[in-house]
């Protein structure tokens, strides 16, 4: 141990907010951990923000509700802020700061991680594929999840994000063993928390899951260091453990207001909205966390979900996170309002790793040119829609006629499915064929005439 | 070894103050603190530098030392760049990863280039020659594809060549060449230095002339980009941007690519490299990874080595173009450059302008974009540098800062729509807000390759789309049923040319690449359709008939004709007049 690990200090200068500045020390390093020990015996930990000749400035963890700036103990430990993770985590609830909250002992560390994460070199990376089958047909068919792919949900308040994570995570089938969830709920309702627990119960995963709470009355900190502590766990179970990981991270919009809070308080200059201008690589420094690595049998698959304020996708949220992750599942209040569950709106939706892990001999050989048709004959029904909406239905042609009502079912019985209800992709594919054969088939341009000859079905 | 030049201040993220007590200059190249971190002064006010540091700066203190050559971040130019992966400033990926692991450390000192690997030399000068900077001694074939040229470095002065060494194997670092100018001799290596920041000098500009054949049929044939030219392609996340500029890089005649992964994601730095490692050019049947060097500094990796990337990019390739080559260079995302130029100029403290990006970013776009072009080179050769750079406009609107002063620079514009990608219209560039000036300079040689209807198509083609444009918003008003069959047929053969013509799978086997003589005979059955349809709708012929027709699905099948079958395109192009004419009967 070094010299200045030991040093103590017992005078703060200024506390403002979560930050507070202390003087007349020497040899502190900038992002590492700070001890602070209060007279009562309380410990917090807080992180160097920045450090200069005789000064530091320091985040504090729990926050610094109650504390003096007399008679506390500063200690500085000489190193960034580690993680000991273990495999006896898994089944076990953590806050977010990995300290237990089910009351159960600390497991015993098997390793000391950074839970800042150190980027994966590029060339270290293997491209994801092996499709994840989640059962529900929007997604198997038209936004296909890939082991090791980041694929939000660009949510709203009060729309079914929670039930469509959970059916996923009951759905999926995923082959082979060491199969695990780490959860991360970042300013999340009790609620929301109980409701995920259960779920999890009811799967019979519970054992598989470690959990990482700080719920909404946790300091904002607090917020942004849960998904660190969490995907540190993630990629020791990944990269050392073998395992297949899926990670949710929930909600990253409680995440991106807690580093706007604390982007205030120290007086940085904002970019858009009043987030900071390194929002984007924040961000990114969570969600390239996801992803597999050359000749490692694991990967880490990420769902983050995030609410959209004011349903707004051009929103920074929403926005700086699309342009990290490998597409989107976007949420619609509309097709909510109607009854139709999961809510899925399939136009703005993209998996961008759908299209190397789809067709002949990975899936099915008419997956591509089907989900292509799909998706181009549902947008023209839109088109088509917003037409007849002012010119009335009987004004349009005979064929527009075909596309609404194909767009009709094409929500109500593509989209549309119930919360218990999995679907094989065959089955996905199969009805697909079902709903775009209401369609005359010389309309049918992106699929080859081998494969309307085998698979269309022409009317008796 | 450098020397301490100063010690630390301060320390703010990836900025660092450090109070020097030696002359330090902007620019210089710094090693800071334990671990040797790799660091350049940008900023100097009074005896304090401020350094933006290239890699994480977590544990730097106060009082840790500052060490410096004194001399600018530089890169090594010479035999071993092409086919390789380096990050933002220079360091080699691979090596990286096969002596530090999977993650990528700190403090790591690697050279950019194998100085041990030999490489086989071939002069082209001889010994009491005049020969001056920017010449070429020999060459080297680096890959089957590229022979890289020996040249002597810009900064060397005009002399004799004293000494050349003969064909054979040679290391880099060996003197291959010496040159006697006033007096003094100056050796040449098959590899320089070159600092990163600076422009390669050149001796004059010239006019573009020749396109970048990219294989897409909507570059290529409505919105072209000449070879030397600058293309910017704004679109919000998941328009399309990253897909253009893979194909581009894959399938552009260009001899050399140089593709720069500024701040995006490493999956995609995965994808091309596991690609050009099995993908073939067309028109040379080798492996596209023997013409291409890649740079990656992804969103995930530090934020200032991404600002330097776009510079490392742009410099690698004037190195190729002053050998008389025609380089490409992506840059997928300048807005990610843009970006981080803000973030270090707030931890400067600086003043910010719009949306918190600094002042100096139109002026640091300018001087990037001017660096493209077409040029005669020091040593005569002609080589040129064509800049594709995406845009990644915040919220996906184009009148943000980069988007609108990014405009000012580039001469082609291909806008990405948001709803043709929504409706899965690939690749999604929009014919209604992209544009091209290059159209007048590069017609010449769609005359020269084709029969010379090129610039006329391309008129009438666009004309129709801007009339369909109109005709559209009618329809929405009153319905389709009370246009006449006259301008029917406008909406039916913009709706052909969109599905039959632009639309372009970059997934599928053979429509990926189309090349120009393809692309011509589609074009011209496409106007063919339109022109003769015109015709038969007078004489009474219905849109439907024509719908129907076996010409008409006959157009919708052409992008599957492969390269080879192209004589039978031909032919049905041919007889597309004749079929229709037969409708009458
Ligand atoms: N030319 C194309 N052909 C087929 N699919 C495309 C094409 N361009 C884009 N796509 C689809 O769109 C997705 C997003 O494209 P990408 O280039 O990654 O967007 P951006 O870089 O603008 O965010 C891709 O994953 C792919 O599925
Ligand atoms: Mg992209």
């Amino acid at each position: 141990m070094n010299m200045y690990n030991l040093r103590q200090y017992t005078v703060l200068d200024e506390i403002a907010g979560q930050l507070f500045v202390i003087r007349n020390i020497h040899n502190v390093g900038y992002n590492e951990i700070v001890e602070i020990t209060e007279e009562n015996g309380k410990i917090r930990t807080g992180i160097t923000l920045e450090v200069g000749e005789g000064y530091a400035i320091v985040q504090v963890l729990g926050g610094t509700t109650g504390l003096a700036l007399k008679n506390c103990r500063v200690r500085f430990k000489g190193e960034p802020l580690k993680f000991g993770v273990s495999q006896q985590m898994l089944g076990r609830i953590f806050d977010g700061l990995g300290n237990p909250l089910d009351g159960l002992p600390e497991p015993i560390a098997e390793e000391k991680m950074n839970v800042n994460g150190i980027a994966i070199n590029p060339s270290a990376r293997d491209y994801p594929e092996n499709i994840i089958e989640t059962g529900i047909s929007t997604i198997d068919v038209m936004n296909t999840l890939i082991r090791g792919q980041k694929l939000p949900f660009f949510s709203g308040s009060g729309l079914p994000h929670d039930m469509i994570a959970a059916q996923i995570v009951r759905q999926a089938r995923v082959e082979g063993e060491g199969f695990c969830i780490v959860f991360a709920g970042m300013g999340v309702k009790y609620d929301t928390a109980r409701f995920f627990i259960r779920s999890f119960e009811e799967t019979g995963v519970l054992d598989n899951v470690i959990m990482f709470l700080s719920l909404a009355d946790s300091p904002s900190l607090t917020r942004l260091m849960t998904p660190r502590f969490a995907l540190t766990a993630a990629e020791f179970l990944a990269f050392e453990k073998d395992m297949h990981v899926l990670v949710l991270l929930t909600d990253m919009s409680n995440y991106c207001e807690a580093l706007r809070e604390l982007s205030t308080m120290r007086g940085e200059i904002p970019a858009r909205k009043g987030y900071p201008g390194y929002l984007y690589s924040d961000l990114a420094s969570i969600y390239e966390r996801a992803g597999r690595i050359k000749n490692k049998k694991g990967s880490i698959t990420q769902i983050p979900i995030l609410t959209m304020p004011n349903d707004d996708i051009t929103h920074p949220i929403p926005d700086l996170t699309g342009y990290i992750t490998e597409g989107q599942i976007v949420l619609d209040r509309e097709l909510h309002s109607r009854g139709i569950y999961p809510p899925i709106s399939v136009l703005p939706s993209l998996s961008r790793l759908m299209k190397d892990n789809i067709g002949s001999g990975k899936t099915r050989e008419d997956h591509p040119s089907l989900a292509s048709q799909l998706f181009a004959s549902y947008a023209r029904t839109r088109d088509i829609k917003a037409i007849a909406s002012i010119i009335g239905e009987e004004e349009i042609s005979s064929l527009d006629r075909l596309y609404l009502k194909f767009g009709e079912i094409f929500e109500t019985k593509f989209v549309n499915q119930s919360y218990n209800e999995r679907r094989t992709l065959n089955q996905s594919l199969e009805l697909g064929w079902d709903i775009i054969s209401n369609l005359p088939e010389e309309e049918l341009i992106r699929i080859s005439q081998q494969q309307i000859k085998q698979r269309y079905r022409h009317k008796k | 070894m450098a020397e301490k030049i100063g010690t630390i201040i301060r320390v703010n993220g990836p900025v660092v103050q450090i109070r020097c007590n030696e002359d330090i200059r902007i620019l210089d190249m710094v090693e800071v603190g334990q671990f040797h971190l790799v660091g350049e002064v940008v900023r100097l006010k009074g005896d304090v530098a401020y350094v933006q540091v290239y890699e994480d700066t977590t544990s730097l203190k106060a009082q840790d030392p500052v060490y410096s050559d004194k001399i600018p971040l530089s890169l090594e130019l010479g035999p071993g760049l092409i086919g390789n992966i380096f990050d933002g400033i220079q360091r080699p990926l691979e090596k990286i990863k096969a002596q530090e692991g999977d993650f990528i450390s700190r403090g790591i000192h690697i050279s950019a280039l194998d100085k041990e690997k030999k490489w086989h030399f071939k002069p082209l000068r001889k010994i009491g020659e005049k020969i001056g900077p920017g010449d070429i001694i020999g060459e080297v074939q680096e890959t089957t594809l590229v022979k890289h040229k020996i040249l002597v470095p810009p900064y060397i002065p005009a002399g004799i060549l004293f000494s050349v060494k003969e064909e054979g194997d040679y290391d880099i670092e060996q003197t291959m060449a010496e040159i006697e100018s006033n007096g003094n001799i100056h050796s040449v290596r098959m590899y320089h230095r070159w600092p990163v920041r600076k422009n390669r000098p050149y001796n004059q500009k010239i006019d573009v002339n020749t396109p970048l054949i990219t294989g897409q049929r909507v570059i290529d044939t409505l919105f072209p980009v000449a070879k030397g030219g600058c293309v910017a392609v704004p679109g919000g996340f998941g328009t399309g941007k990253t897909v253009v500029q893979h194909q581009l890089a894959k399938w552009s005649d260009a001899d050399i690519v140089v593709f720069v992964g500024c701040g995006e994601r490493g999956n995609e730095m995965t994808d091309v490299l596991a690609n050009f490692t099995k993908l073939v050019d067309p028109r040379t049947g080798k492996l596209l990874l023997e013409r291409t060097v890649f740079i990656a500094n992804t969103s995930n990796m530090p934020v200032a080595a991404r600002e330097a990337s776009i510079y490392t990019g742009i410099t690698i390739a004037e190195y190729f173009r002053d050998m008389g080559y025609q380089v490409a260079l992506m840059a997928d995302s300048t807005s990610r450059w843009a970006e981080a130029l803000r973030e270090l100029s707030g931890r400067m403290e600086e003043i910010p302008l719009e949306e918190g990006f600094p002042g100096y970013l139109p002026s640091r776009l300018a001087e990037f974009y001017e660096r493209a072009g077409r040029v005669i080179n020091l040593n005569g050769s002609t080589g040129s540098i064509t800049v594709i750079a995406s845009v990644s406009p915040q919220g996906g609107d184009f009148s943000e800062p980069v988007t609108s002063h990014t405009k000012r620079f580039i001469r082609c514009f291909w806008a990405l729509d948001r709803d043709l990608a929504y409706s899965r219209h690939y690749p999604a560039i929009s014919w209604i807000d992209s544009y091209s000036e290059y159209v007048d300079d590069i017609k010449l040689w769609w005359d020269a390759h084709t029969d010379g209807n090129w610039i006329g198509y391309r008129n009438e083609i666009l004309d129709l789309l801007q009339k369909e444009q109109r005709l559209q918003q009618i329809v929405k008003l009153i319905g389709p049923d009370v246009l006449p069959n006259t301008q029917k047929i406008i909406l039916e053969t913009c709706l052909l040319f969109k599905n039959a013509f632009l639309q372009q799978s970059a997934f599928d086997e053979i429509d990926t690449f189309c090349s120009a003589r393809k692309q011509f005979l589609m074009f011209k059955a496409i106007i063919t359709f339109h022109r003769k349809a015109e015709e038969l709708i007078k004489q009474g012929i219905d849109i439907d008939e024509l719908r129907e027709s076996d010409v008409y699905r006959g157009i919708v099948r052409m992008k599957s004709y492969s390269e080879e079958t192209l004589s039978e395109l031909e032919k049905f192009v041919d007889s597309m007049e004749q079929q229709m004419e037969k409708l009458l009967k």
